[in-house]
């Protein structure tokens, strides 16, 4: 009840000694708020990109098989399809129909897709979220493309795709394979890559091997694979603009230990006041703790609320390009909102654990006045 | 009972500005007494009040409290006793500015576990007795040196000292004012608590209040002012 | 060498810990050289004053390492994905030959730090301090423990290189490879049971008589080591598979997943607490000293040991409910 008491003492004696000094307070907690904003911006954004990926990767096929000419990504016959199907482990193949399309008027890339089942009329598309929103004019309703020959086609759109990820739906337009083939150019009898299934999990290295071996000029891309590499990248890309951000937070911190050596006069004084009226070292500590305890709480709440209205609704639009790393046309999107106590565990290791041990020196230095200073004035 | 047995204190001990403010002083001060600690400035008696008051340690020599050695005590410990023991009136009044007299009043509390609520009470009627209750609530640097001085005396006794220890007091007061801080001395001392003065104030050191009067002179003990 | 925010956090803390703690153990050597408390001289007052800075770093450090101890592991386990046949933390520490001794010298180093501030908190409290010269040699050995662990960490993360084939946490902890940890996973379910239930007794009855005549603290402490360490064989042998539901499960990291509500936070928290405390109350009753500290030991001594009775009994409970109130039932 004591040690409880003592504590309510401190917290009430140091609230009120932050108050008095609000000004120079402020100054602090708003460049300590801004280092969080910038870091936690950073974590939820790449963790949520990181997130939206295996969303999507968990939904794609578990094997892809693309056919290089030249070292490079080019049209695969249909005909392989029929020849993978007999490898055993192979339960299923499909060869897929997608590419880009880039549209003039709104300068924008759009993602179009032939999904295995298209329901509508070969005259209409589906499209994703960001589409109709970046697309500009229609044209008595419908959207004007242009065919890989030159000629127009008008297009109805009929429903926009809301599910999923919107990573990947946002630029999205889906239509059926005639008309793919029609803006595409992609001639009958070859598609942009094929699909393996492959039930057993285990089995499915063997699969490619055979792949690659039945046709040497295709590339199988397991799922994992793909997956390994977007974990790494996006990791990789955290820990870059972390480091970059580095002489940021280094300042800050420089910042911070001037602010906390650098106290002035009139605070001496205080500190000075209480030791001589009965205030032991330990009291002066305990008190710059809860200090710095209400001084950080707030800062990372502040910093890390701020950054998550940041990622999650207005698209992390400080840096968003270095981090999203596709295409800077891409169409705006929207990433669903999430935060886990491990990200908030690795913000609060960056910043206020340091920011903690680095004050203790100078907070020391004043909390060991002498007692009897005070006399001496 | 205070006992002290050669007691030496010495400032920046091994620099060019080393300087020995106490030089062997033995001296037995009595409880339940007011005594003066006279002489001119420099001659150590701030410093004497400080070891007294268990506010820094000597260089050498001992120091018993009621029989209880503190010159070894270590901060941690001697701040204890201290703040159980002794209550401070400092001679520029150090008060913390910005804060009310209330608040003011209740720091030395703060750190002894006491519940809020008690020690805002015993504040208020220590301000209540002293005559400057209803100055609670303004905020210190908007009172008159003599109201300051009242709130340093309400806060010296917020956790209820046997010894209080008053160094210049009258320093800054008028010839009036002085009598009137006399007479709240008179009322501790009938209340049986000690008082230990520095001062060298004749207003003080001839009141009839005072017990004894110690003379002092470049850190030494000397029998008379004269 | 991988980057992410986590690991330049933990990284980055690990060298600043160690810088503190290099900067408290020069201290420490001035005060095992210098040290006076019966002189006022001003060099021993300096001193004096050190300590303070010295104690709150301590108490700064303790809640950092166990803060890192568990950002570790969890950063283990979000890098998973990176390692081919890693399923967990339990995989991405076995990258290389780092993670575990990481993973082992993080919980030894707070179990120590934890050590250090109980000894510490008990000098403070006598007026001679009377165990200034021991606990600043503890320092030392601290000191070197954290550095070592700073060095292993970065090994740790230095080596990592993603895509490396490794076990995952169900081939390392399944029972059929040659491992130390696939030896607890092997061992008998039932025989650990009853080594868990004997020591876990055995523990709380010497607590008893701690408590009541104040006598056999040493043995408690002795005790409450040695029931830590059957306690975290225990839960990788037989209390995992409970909460898992699945009897070839018993990786000691996923506990801390959301999927099974964090369970391991409490489960480990209670263990560290009960074994820091056990151990502190051991040490107490190890040290012998001036009338000063055998005034103090006695109160603190019962008070630490109720808090490790009280850990060992609240993590008993919980790796028993799943046993009892559970559906599943490990087959013999």
């Amino acid at each position: 009840m004591k040690w409880i008491e003592r504590q309510r003492a401190f917290m009430d004696y140091t609230l009120s000694s932050l108050w008095r000094r609000k000004l120079r307070n402020l100054a602090l907690l708003m460049v300590y708020t801004l280092v969080i904003f910038l870091l936690s911006s950073v974590i939820f954004f790449t963790d949520a990109l990181r997130k939206e990926a295996a969303a999507v990767l968990e939904a794609g096929p578990e094997m892809i098989v693309q056919r290089t000419v030249g070292g490079r990504h080019s049209l695969i016959p249909v005909a392989y399809a029929e020849r993978i199907e007999r490898i055993r482990g192979a339960s299923s193949v499909r060869p897929r129909l997608w590419g880009y399309y880039y549209h003039q008027a709104s300068r924008t890339n759009y993602t179009i897709l032939v999904p295995e089942t298209f329901s509508g009329p070969d005259d209409t598309v589906q499209t994703g979220g960001g589409v109709l929103r970046t697309w500009g004019a229609l044209w008595d309703g419908r959207m004007y493309f242009r065919t890989h020959d030159g000629n127009s086609l008008f297009l109805l759109p009929t429903s926009a795709m809301s599910d999923g990820a919107d990573l990947v739906t946002a630029d999205l337009i889906l239509m059926s394979e005639p008309t793919f083939r029609k803006i595409s150019g992609v001639p009958e009898g070859h598609a942009t890559d094929l699909v393996v299934r492959v039930r057993n999990e285990r089995e499915r290295p063997t699969v490619a091997e055979k792949i690659v071996r039945e046709l040497p000029d295709t590339r199988p891309i397991l799922r994992e694979e793909i997956a390994r590499t977007y974990a790494a990248i996006f990791d990789w890309r955290a820990g870059y603009v972390v480091v970059l951000l580095g002489s940021a937070v280094l300042a800050f911190f420089i910042f911070a230990w001037d602010k906390a050596t650098g106290l002035s006069a009139e605070e001496k004084t205080e500190i000075g006041i209480l030791k001589g009226i009965g205030w032991d070292t330990s009291d002066v500590l305990m008190m710059k703790f809860w200090e710095g305890a209400v001084v950080s709480v707030s800062a990372f709440a502040l910093g890390a609320i701020t950054g998550y209205v940041h990622v999650y609704f207005a698209s992390a639009s400080l840096f968003e390009h270095a981090l999203k790393g596709w295409s800077i046309l891409y169409p705006k999107f929207t990433l669903r909102p999430q935060v886990s106590a491990y990200q908030l565990a690795v913000l609060f290791f960056l910043t206020v654990v340091p920011y903690t041990l680095l004050t203790v020196v100078p907070t020391w230095k004043v909390a060991v006045t002498d007692p009897d200073a005070v006399m001496r004035r | 009972m205070i006992r002290l047995a050669s007691i030496t204190k010495t400032f920046n001990a091994g620099q060019p500005n080393e300087f020995q403010a106490l030089k062997g002083i033995d001296l037995e001060v009595a409880l339940d007494a007011v005594s003066v600690f006279a002489g001119p400035s420099g001659s150590g008696k701030t410093t004497l009040l400080s070891l007294l008051g268990c506010m820094s340690r000597p260089t050498s020599g001992r120091i018993w409290l009621e029989g209880r050695e503190i010159t070894s005590l270590p901060e941690r410990f001697a701040v204890r006793i201290r703040r159980e023991t002794f209550g401070f009136i400092f001679q520029n009044y150090n008060l913390v500015k910005g804060i009310t007299v209330l608040e003011n009043t209740m720091l030395p509390a703060y750190p002894t576990g006491v519940s809020h609520r008690s020690v805002r009470d015993r504040a208020l009627s220590l301000l209540e007795g002293l005559g400057i209750a209803s100055k609670a609530g303004q905020h210190v640097e908007n009172l008159s040196g003599g109201e300051q001085q009242r709130v340093a005396i309400a806060r010296a006794l917020i956790n209820d000292p046997a010894i209080i220890i008053a160094d210049e007091p009258t320093a800054h007061l008028d010839s009036s004012l002085a009598r009137r801080l006399l007479e709240i001395f008179g009322g501790f001392r009938r209340e049986g608590k000690t008082i230990l003065i520095a001062c060298h104030d004749p207003l003080i050191i001839e009141s009839p209040v005072v017990d004894r009067v110690v003379f002092m002179r470049d850190g030494r003990i000397v029998p008379h002012d004269h | 060498m991988i980057i992410n925010p986590a690991i330049i956090a933990l990284v980055g803390g690990s060298l600043l810990i160690t810088a503190f703690a290099l900067y408290a153990l020069a201290t420490a050597l001035r005060i095992l050289r210098h040290w006076d408390i019966r002189s006022g001289s001003e060099g021993q007052l300096a001193l004096e004053r050190k300590t303070y800075l010295i104690s709150t770093i301590f108490a700064y450090l303790l809640g950092f390492e166990l803060f890192s101890l568990f950002l570790f592991v969890f950063t283990a386990e979000h890098m998973h994905g990176l390692f081919v046949g890693a399923m967990c933390a339990a995989g991405s520490l076995g990258v290389n030959d780092y993670g575990y001794p990481t993973l082992i010298l993080k919980t030894v180093t707070f179990m120590f730090c934890g050590v250090w501030v109980i000894v510490n908190h008990t000098d403070n409290r006598c007026s001679d301090y009377p165990l200034i010269r021991p606990k600043y040699r503890l320092l030392i050995l601290l000191t070197v423990l954290m550095g070592l662990g700073t060095f292993l960490q970065t090994g740790y993360f230095a080596g990592l290189r993603a895509d490396v084939i490794t076990s995952c946490c169900g081939t390392l902890f399944s029972g059929d490879t040659e491992s130390i940890a696939a030896g607890i996973a092997g061992l008998p379910a039932g025989a650990t049971r009853i080594a868990f239930y004997l020591t876990v007794i055995l523990t709380l009855r010497v607590g008893i008589h701690v408590l009541v005549t104040g006598r056999g603290a040493g043995a408690f402490g002795l005790l409450a080591g040695m029931t830590t360490v059957v306690s975290l064989i225990a839960l990788i042998s037989f209390i995992a598979p409970y909460y898992y539901e699945l009897p070839t499960h018993h990786c000691p990291f996923c506990l801390l997943q959301e999927d099974y509500n964090y369970i391991g936070y409490p489960l480990y928290l209670s263990l560290f607490t009960a074994g820091v405390t056990g151990a502190g109350t051991g040490v107490l009753g190890l040290l012998k000293g001036p009338p000063s500290l055998e005034a103090v030991i006695p109160s603190l001594q019962r008070r630490l040991c109720l808090f490790s009775m009280a850990g060992f009994a609240i993590f008993t409970l919980m790796a028993t409910w799943p046993m009892v109130f559970g559906d599943f039932v490990l087959g013999s």
